[in-house]
């Protein structure tokens, strides 16, 4: 089995992995669609569970699809594919984040400049300046834009905001298409794996960390922010997480105790930023951003999908480049 | 413009109008207070933006927009004759003049749209405001309501419009905004214009919160 999958090509091999993933999906999807039927009796607490399982659920159909489709379609497609995911990101941050008129000529250059010349560099492989493109030069030039509109009200605020919405939406997902053309010796082909394999381990680190949370029911470590976030779940969420990353190694160009470890601070910092986006969410008084009906705005919530990978991509990104020296 | 061409052309320019609003601002509809349902309506809203047209006119489902006609400000609208034919050919709105010329009753092409059995989109206002709570409402919607007792009246709140393009800026910058419709009022009998007017008024502001 295993000589057999070593002589296949490796785009065979990502082939191979996409029919798998979604075979999974596909069984899980069937499972809970049956235990939804099952469920007759009005018991609100679990429908609301069920709910939020579902909605993890979609979550990684449309990861899967985006990247099944980024995949097929060559790097290039894939890094516009999430260039629009971080378009549509940054707008549903931006709604829920007051602007006044003096941001206008602000909102532009991010939308119009920022995000596609970050996605250019990410394109044409300019990896020093991608890591240093939006919290250096773009950190300067948004609120010279904004102290030319002449407009001093909550100035800082303002652009805060703005920046944050930059750096988590255009910043984060941008690293992710930047692992596809990441070029590691050896590993021609197969940079769909590294991808699958950061993906594959935040998201299980996440719904570890719900079934875990819903058997050992602890007391939520900062209840204000998270009604399930608690130490003690997360924890086992990140080494369980970590250890799957350990034996998915062979996918990818690290060996077991590399992978494990690149598992750990991928796991650490998407669960976190999680963390950190629920506050944001309080912060601005909604429970997501943006479910259809509930939000003010009607937006598709896209951003709750994507968080963790939003801080988990550049972290892990930065440590892969760092630590092999590519 | 060629005659054959000039439909087809409409059409494409409307369907790419509807892709740019939903990419930019998403153009959600809330049918909070009536099902969208293809009666004859006057849907009333407030007013920040010119673009609050084009996203009412997105906001509406396919069926209900043939049939629905906005009011257009004749002097903006038709200063060039690009805005002209936009107005004209893809969204079939009805002029009104907003300088008061002579004698003309300004609520004539809207008494005659509804004569036709059109649906229309009044922004009572009259003008663009500029603050956050809405101006006070003209008496064209009055007037309007009780020459057609039968013709249903939404009130609509636009949401975040403004922030899209404010005034005096050209480029428009992504933000998700939504059409609120709510439930029917209807003019009651022997009510006092202005009674009526600030009770219509009341309606959109409450739309804002929901």
């Amino acid at each position: 089995m295993n000589t057999f999958l070593r002589n296949l090509s490796p785009s065979h091999q990502v082939g191979l992995l996409f029919v798998l993933v979604f075979g999974v999906l596909t069984v899980i999807s069937v499972a809970a669609f049956v235990m939804s039927l099952k469920d007759t009796h009005e018991d609100d607490l679990h429908t609301q569970k069920l709910k939020e399982f579902s909605g993890l659920l979609r979550t990684s159909w449309l990861m899967s699809t985006v990247f099944w489709i980024g995949w097929t379609l060559g790097e290039t497609v894939a890094t516009v594919l999430f260039g629009l995911v971080a378009f549509f990101a940054l707008r549903e941050f931006i709604t829920l984040s007051p602007t006044r008129q003096g941001d206008h000529r602000s909102l532009v250059l991010a939308f119009f400049v920022v995000l596609p010349m970050q996605f250019a560099l990410v394109i044409t492989r300019r990896f020093d300046l991608v890591t240093v493109f939006i919290p250096v030069y773009v950190f300067l030039a948004i609120p010279v834009v904004s102290a030319l509109a002449d407009d001093p009200q909550r100035f800082l605020e303002r652009n805060a905001k703005l920046q944050w919405g930059i750096m988590v939406c255009v910043y984060g997902i941008s690293h992710v298409p930047a692992l596809l053309l990441l070029k590691f010796p050896n590993y021609d082909g197969k940079n769909a794996f590294l991808v699958f394999f950061l993906v594959f381990v935040v998201q299980s680190c996440m719904i570890v960390e719900h079934l875990v949370g819903r058997k050992l029911q602890r007391p939520p470590s900062a209840p204000n922010v998270s009604k399930s976030f608690n130490w003690a779940s997360w924890l086992i969420a990140v080494v369980a997480a970590s250890l799957l990353g350990g034996l998915l190694a062979g996918l990818t160009p690290f060996k077991p105790a590399q992978a494990v470890a690149m598992a750990f601070i991928a796991c650490v910092s998407g669960s976190l930023g999680h963390l950190v986006m629920k506050a944001l969410k309080r912060d601005r008084g909604i429970p997501n951003w943006g479910k259809r009906g509930v939000g003010v705005t009607g937006a598709s919530g896209l951003l709750d999908r994507v968080d963790a990978l939003c801080f988990g991509a550049p972290i892990f990104f930065h440590s892969v480049r760092w630590y092999f020296g590519l | 413009m060629n005659d054959k061409l000039s439909p087809v052309l409409a059409k494409l320019m409307g369907l790419f109008l509807l892709g740019l609003i939903r990419t930019l601002t998403g153009a959600q509809a809330r049918w909070q207070g009536c099902p969208p349902k293809a009666e004859q309506r006057i849907y009333f809203a407030n007013h920040q933006s010119h673009a609050d047209l084009v996203l009412m006119w997105a906001a509406l489902p396919e069926e209900l927009r043939s049939i629905t006609r906005p009011i257009a400000a004749k002097d903006y609208w038709t200063k060039t004759p690009f805005k002209k034919w936009i107005t004209t050919a893809v969204f079939n709105a009805i002029y009104v003049d907003r300088a008061k010329t002579g004698d003309q009753d300004p609520l004539e092409p809207l008494i005659e749209a509804l004569t036709n059995g059109d649906s229309i989109i009044l922004f009572p206002e009259g003008t663009r405001g500029n603050h956050e709570e809405p101006q006070k409402f003209k008496a064209g919607l009055y007037n309007l309501a009780l020459r057609f007792p039968g013709v249903v009246l939404v009130p609509a709140w636009i949401n975040n419009v403004q922030r899209v393009m404010p005034k005096g800026e050209v480029v428009p910058v992504p933000i998700l905004c939504s059409v609120t419709f709510g439930a029917p009022i209807a003019l009651g009998a022997g009510e006092d214009r202005g009674e009526f007017l600030a009770r219509a008024r009341q309606a959109v502001m409450d739309l804002r919160e929901t």
